[in-house]
């Protein structure tokens, strides 16, 4: 599985990373991408900017864990997966995870599996600026971790081989 | 020694980002219990009042996690990433 983590505080080209996952490998037969981005609006309050904070060394040994994990339950030939760090606006691409596989039902389940370990183990903090000129810490949100948990019942789908 | 780092919200609330601790207590649990008992925005924070998350070395570690000399020690709030 050919594996590109990156944290990064310039912006995403994801046109690049798309290109970058598929990387002209016959074997695959489904590209599944994901991008989060960053929205004027959070808990009714306007959002003017946000601050993405990591914890350096433990963020990548995460992602990286995610990712693994992430290549056992389901036959994968690439993962991209990219995170924005420092001050973004809203439209701003934060989170990107892309996944080739032979098949599209491994390629779409370990795109959203990535995504909900993501949410819930990867040591990123938001602070957000409102329009009103307040600041303030977003909180962590209780579906994402029933989102998170839901992949702990089975180990991946054994319809995804084909 | 071990080295302790705060995050987000816990760095501003406590006003520090890291420290090091001369003589690291046994465990994740015991260093928890020594930092609430500073009293203060200490206790408030690991007082029990608020969700911590720890990782020892990097990796994510509960209450029974034991300690040894050179370890690093992260407190952090639930995470919000993606």
């Amino acid at each position: 599985m050919r594996v590109e983590i990156r944290v990064q505080e310039v912006p995403l080209d994801v046109a690049g990373e798309i290109a970058g996952v598929h990387a002209g490998d016959p074997a695959v037969g489904g590209v599944a991408s994901f991008i989060g981005l960053m929205r004027d609006l959070n808990a009714g309050d306007q959002v003017s900017a946000m601050t993405l904070e990591h914890y350096p060394g433990m963020t990548e040994k995460s992602l990286r864990a995610i990712v693994d994990e992430a290549g056992r339950r389901w036959p994968l030939r690439a993962v991209h997966l990219v995170h924005r760090v420092g001050r973004l606006t809203p439209c701003d691409p934060i989170v990107f995870v892309a996944v080739a596989s032979a098949h599209r039902g491994a390629a779409f389940h370990a795109c959203e599996f990535i995504m909900d370990y993501l949410k819930t183990r990867a040591p990123f903090w938001k602070r957000e600026e409102l329009a009103d000129g307040q600041s303030r810490w977003v909180e962590a949100r209780v579906s994402d971790d029933a989102a998170a948990a839901a992949w702990q019942v089975g180990d991946g789908d054994p319809e995804d081989g084909g | 020694m071990i080295r302790v780092l705060y995050f987000a919200s816990l760095r501003e609330t406590l006003g520090r980002a890291d420290e090091a601790l001369a003589e690291p207590p046994a465990t994740v649990g015991a260093l928890h219990g020594q930092l609430a008992a500073r009293g203060g925005e200490w206790s408030t924070v690991f007082g029990g009042g608020q969700q911590i998350l720890v990782a020892v070395n990097q990796e994510m570690a509960g209450p029974d996690t034991t300690l040894s000399d050179g370890d690093e020690v992260g407190f952090f709030p639930p995470v919000t990433g993606g």
